[in-house]
């Protein structure tokens, strides 16, 4: 879940009035925010390197708000503003609107080089804009979240923001040979070649991340001006030529990717979210991108889709009985304009760009319920008769025969720690290392795990498949086998499978196996298949777990008797 | 030490004589209590090996009434003997002698007396030897003169058999030391099992008394498909990094997939359908097959609703599950690489977000939280969302206690499941409420090998409708 950080005092004034911590915790909570932390940036640094560095800093307090994963538009300051008023209806949703400049439109030609790595591009412009410190700081900070999110990192879309003035267009974006881009980069005095930039991120905590992006592609995506001037070589870094400043009026956006659909998405909402400190506010002045087929698009889409709902559906998802004029409203309320229409039950919802996350009439039946709130909803018991049955009667014929002792274990390819490798599969290690974290305990320790292990087996759809084990030890100054035995025994018992050779009996017989002392290991055998062994274990097994007791173990499976 | 005087004069004697000492001749002739003695005893012993004792016990015997009358007058056989005279007596008469029943029956098997049946005058008693050792009355009187040892074990419990003698409870009346009972008594054997079973227990009771059915969860190894696309989770979703998600090198890759069925949540993903947009991207195959530990029971509950659909017509359902997830998380005090997931679900006809409330509040309130709040939230798979929050009287405030909401269409309807069929479900960790049950902070005392075996040993059952005691009475353990 992403958090946006906001300054309160912004906030309560961007919102025209305060509230309490409290107050504003429950508004959050209602609209399905989560007020996180209150804090302020001298008490983070305070904490994250302590009090002498944070000698300075800036204890104007902030609100860390989290934010539900799929709501892009709510992760900066505007769009949170603007989600809560339309909320409490203090303001009615803005329209936004694409509008032709006068003269001549911004182009952005994709060459097909960019093929291969980063095909999609889209581009728009916000003129006449008028930033302050908080606009410019939370403008950049939008683009850090959406990186972080919805562009995965900037794997799906990375975005760049320029200057106009500074530029001169048609732009174009094309791919090169890293060695044959030169450029100076954001926030250096001189110029690098792509190879040399991307050593030098290599130690940049903030960039190196992305360098994997691209790193080992023969070609490296750029943008050029018509002068040639480099925009940006995305996802890693921009020019520093256009860079843009607080003083910046007009900036063009352009936004790469291999996500189309995302691409559109991010800018949507990167102008949908500014355009409101532009002169015309709420407008935004198309941009063409010609892409290497020759045809060409305008963005961005701003495109506003409608939905048909019957407000009977909404009800009886929601278990509520509200008008339809009611359910249009609760709906308006979560920036989802709509008014019934046709026969007086049939609600039209009109979808604007900044809500992408509304794909399917689920998500406007979750916006009404939201609205209506959703500890106003009256609870009911569902009338869904069912009979209850426990989960142990898989059928077992399938699994007689099967050699249980084969060690297939499945390995993971992504292991955090040493210890976990491969899934387990066998319960003893594990119990051995327990005694061992447990060696202050008084003696006897008799300790038992009853779970599932995993091993290979071609048959299942996936080629694993669990095994559910029992696995006893008994760790004392003397070996104990008589007591393992005697718990096999009392299991056995208790299953109901008699001691003897016969068909549903059991039996033990002289084994051997690594990790038990040579003569003192004996496989169990029950229902005419193998399940397990027991005995004293190897005093090589003992040391390596750092025991230094003698002690015997049983260890079988029991799935033929579940 | 209170005992000091007693000790030293038993040490002084033990130290002259030899072949020990009596302790309670000991004590009569120090002129103390026995127990003084006896604990003068206990602490030496307990200084290691300075003397040895061992235990004795004595029995005192005494004379019942009857046995106090045969010590006086002889034994009733006896007496029947001295009463018959060298003529005989008639045996009629004999009989209302007061020792006359008893006593002619063992005269006889005694042979001390006949009866000649063919006397004129019924049967007699004749005398059958000149004289009679009463050898009853002489034990009766050697135990009356405190001798009772001399008699053999066999004797004296013919003597208790004929009630002539009891045994008596000679600690009866004797004075004891009192009991410390602020000590603890000595624990029985006994297993123990882990919190987390306990709780697990109480979980399916709950379930199960609801009317849930277990779902098969026995495949920690889960494909892509079934843990994430099958779900409607697209497949740039950041839950399907590496980062979060443990994938498989071997098997690398899920072996059979139901192609039908794939194809339709390849359709729903890439280009929308039964009235959604879809996620318009391009769906991978590979991506689908690609192995893992399964970070939720989800997977498992996709499955057995995919089953579910295939079943015609429809049958409601009510399914649970609890079992171990596993997630790329950073450890920490309450985050493991794995844990135990608890989830329910419920598939019917015009189920409405406010069932999902009704369920709930009946399913937390067998928990013993009834302080309920529920929070609009996201999961990719449910819409609505709704995360459940609960009041902690503790904590004095609301904190989240499971998350919940209704099964997204694009996640049933490919399926197959009937289009007016909606699910509802939601889910927990077993290790957050255990670890909040039992006081426990760090998970790792809880989950895996450096579990606290003490703690295992200690922790009471587990009974989720009732408050805990406060922390200090565990911790006094």
């Amino acid at each position: 879940m992403p958090t946006v950080s906001v300054k309160r005092d912004l906030l309560f004034q961007a919102l025209g009035r305060t509230y309490t911590d409290e107050e504003f915790d429950e508004l959050c909570f209602e609209f399905g925010l989560e007020l996180d932390e209150i804090t302020s940036e001298k008490e983070i640094i305070s904490k994250e390197q302590g009090n002498e560095k944070a000698e300075g800093a800036s204890d104007v307090i902030l609100y860390k708000i989290d934010v539900p994963a799929n709501r892009y538009d709510l992760l900066c300051l505007e769009g949170l503003v603007r989600g809560l008023q339309v909320f409490k209806e203090r303001i009615k949703a803005p329209v936004y609107k694409r509008v032709m400049p006068n003269g001549e439109i911004q182009k952005l030609i994709v060459t097909e080089e960019t093929a291969k790595i980063r095909p999609y591009a889209v581009a728009a412009v916000l003129r006449n804009i008028k930033f302050t410190k908080d606009r410019y700081d939370s403008f950049i900070e939008l683009q850090e979240k959406l990186h972080q999110n919805i562009c995965r990192k900037r794997a799906l879309v990375a975005i760049g923001t320029h200057d106009l003035d500074t530029l001169s267009g048609p732009f174009t974006y094309t791919a090169k040979r890293p060695s044959d881009i030169k450029f100076k980069p954001l926030n250096k005095t001189k110029e690098y070649t792509a190879c040399e930039l991307m050593n030098i991120y290599k130690t940049d905590n903030h960039l190196k991340h992305y360098l994997h992006i691209i790193e080992n592609k023969p070609l490296y995506p750029i943008i050029y001006d018509s002068n040639g001037v480099v925009l940006s070589m995305p996802p890693i870094i921009n020019g520093n030529h256009s860079k843009i400043t607080v003083n910046t009026r007009n900036v063009f956006i352009e936004c790469t990717g291999t996500d189309f659909t995302k691409a559109k998405i991010v800018l949507d909402i990167i102008v949908t979210m500014f355009s409101e400190y532009c002169e015309n506010q709420f407008t935004v002045e198309a941009a063409e991108v010609v892409f290497p087929n020759g045809k060409s698009h305008t963005f961005p889409e701003l495109t506003y889709r409608k939905e048909m709902v019957r407000a009977e559906l909404i009800n009886k998802k929601v278990g509520i009985r509200e008008t339809p004029e009611n359910i249009a409203k609760l709906l308006t309320r979560m920036f989802l304009k709509s008014e019934v229409i046709g026969d007086g039950n049939q609600i039209e919802i009109e979808i604007p760009p900044t809500r992408a996350d509304v794909i399917h009439a689920c998500d406007i039946v979750e916006d009404a319920a939201i609205a209506y709130g959703y500890n106003n909803i009256q609870m009911a018991l569902p009338k869904t008769y069912t009979i209850a049955n426990q989960c142990s009667q898989e059928d077992i014929a399938d699994k007689l025969g099967l050699d249980i002792s084969a060690t297939n274990a499945v390995h993971i390819s992504n292991p955090k720690t040493a210890e976990f490798q491969v899934a387990r599969t066998t319960l003893l290690p594990g119990i051995l290392k327990t005694i061992a974290a447990n060696r202050k305990m008084p003696l006897p320790l008799k300790l038992f795990e009853i779970s599932d292990i995993v091993v290979k087996d071609s048959s299942r759809d996936v080629g694993a498949r669990n095994y559910r084990h029992l696995c006893a030890v008994y760790y004392n100054k003397n070996p104990g086998f008589e007591i393992i035995h005697g718990l096999l025994d009392r299991i056995m018992q208790l299953l109901d499978v008699p001691p003897g050779e016969k068909k549903r009996g059991y039996m033990i017989k002289t084994s051997e196996g690594p990790a038990f002392f040579p003569g003192r290991c004996a496989e169990v055998f029950a229902r005419g298949q193998s399940i397990g062994k027991l005995g004293v274990l190897h005093p090589d097994v003992i040391t390596k777990f750092e025991l230094n007791m003698p002690c015997s173990a049983l260890e079988i499976n029991i799935e033929p008797f579940l | 030490m209170a005992d000091g005087p007693v000790a030293e004069a038993l040490l002084r004697r033990l130290e002259a004589g030899d072949g020990g000492l009596d302790s309670a001749e000991l004590a009569a002739e120090l002129g103390v209590e026995h127990q003084a003695v006896v604990g003068a005893v206990k602490s030496l012993q307990a200084l290691g090996e300075i003397i040895e004792a061992e235990l004795r016990s004595t029995k005192h015997w005494e004379l019942t009434s009857e046995g106090q009358e045969i010590d006086r007058e002889g034994s009733h056989e006896a007496r029947v003997f001295h009463s018959v005279p060298p003529e005989g007596l008639p045996q009629s008469e004999l009989m209302r002698l007061p020792s006359g029943k008893v006593g002619f029956s063992k005269a006889m098997s005694n042979k001390w007396i006949r009866v000649d049946k063919s006397a004129a005058d019924g049967p007699r008693v004749f005398r059958a030897v000149d004289s009679v050792e009463d050898e009853v009355q002489r034990r009766l009187q050697l135990v009356r003169s405190g001798q009772a040892e001399k008699l053999g074990e066999k004797e004296r419990s013919e003597l208790k058999k004929r009630k002539l003698l009891t045994e008596v409870g000679s600690w009866r009346d004797r004075p004891f030391k009192s009991y410390n009972f602020s000590a603890r008594g000595v624990l029985p054997d006994s297993g123990h099992l882990h919190p987390l079973l306990k709780v697990r227990t109480q979980f399916r009771q709950i379930f199960l008394e609801m009317g849930f059915t277990e779902m098969p969860t026995d495949n920690f190894i889960e494909s892509s498909f079934w843990n994430f696309d099958a779900l409607f989770q697209p497949q740039q979703h950041p839950a399907r990094d590496q980062h979060d998600t443990f994938f498989l090198k071997d098997p690398a890759e899920a072996l059979q997939l139901p192609m039908d069925y794939v194809h339709r949540v390849k359709r729903i993903h890439s280009h929308g359908g039964y009235g959604s947009q879809g996620y318009k991207y391009n769906w991978k195959l590979e991506e689908a097959r690609k192995n893992l530990l399964r970070t939720h029971t989800t997977a498992a509950s996709a499955r057995a609703l995919y089953r579910l659909a295939q079943k015609k017509p429809f049958t409601p359902a009510k399914y649970f599950s609890i079992d171990r997830v596993f997630r790329n998380e950073t450890l920490d005090a309450t985050h493991l690489a794995e844990f135990h997931q608890i989830e329910g679900v419920v598939a019917d006809h015009g189920l409405t977000l406010g069932h999902l409330m009704g369920v709930l509040r009946e399913f937390f309130t067998k928990l013993g939280i009834t302080q309920l709040r529920f929070k609009p939230a996201y999961n990719p798979y449910t819409e609505p969302s709704m995360e459940v929050f609960s009041y902690h009287q503790g904590l004095k405030k609301w904190v989240e206690v499971g998350n919940s909401g209704v099964f997204r269409p694009e996640m049933l309807l490919p399926m197959g499941l009937p289009e007016k069929v909606s699910v509802i479900a939601w889910g927990l960790s077993l290790e957050r409420p255990t670890m909040i049950k039992y006081n426990i902070n760090n998970i790792r005392e809880l989950v895996g090998h450096k579990v606290n075996l003490q703690m295992v040993y200690n922790s009471p059952l587990c009974r989720l409708d009732v408050e805990q005691g406060s922390p200090q009475t565990q911790e006094t353990r």
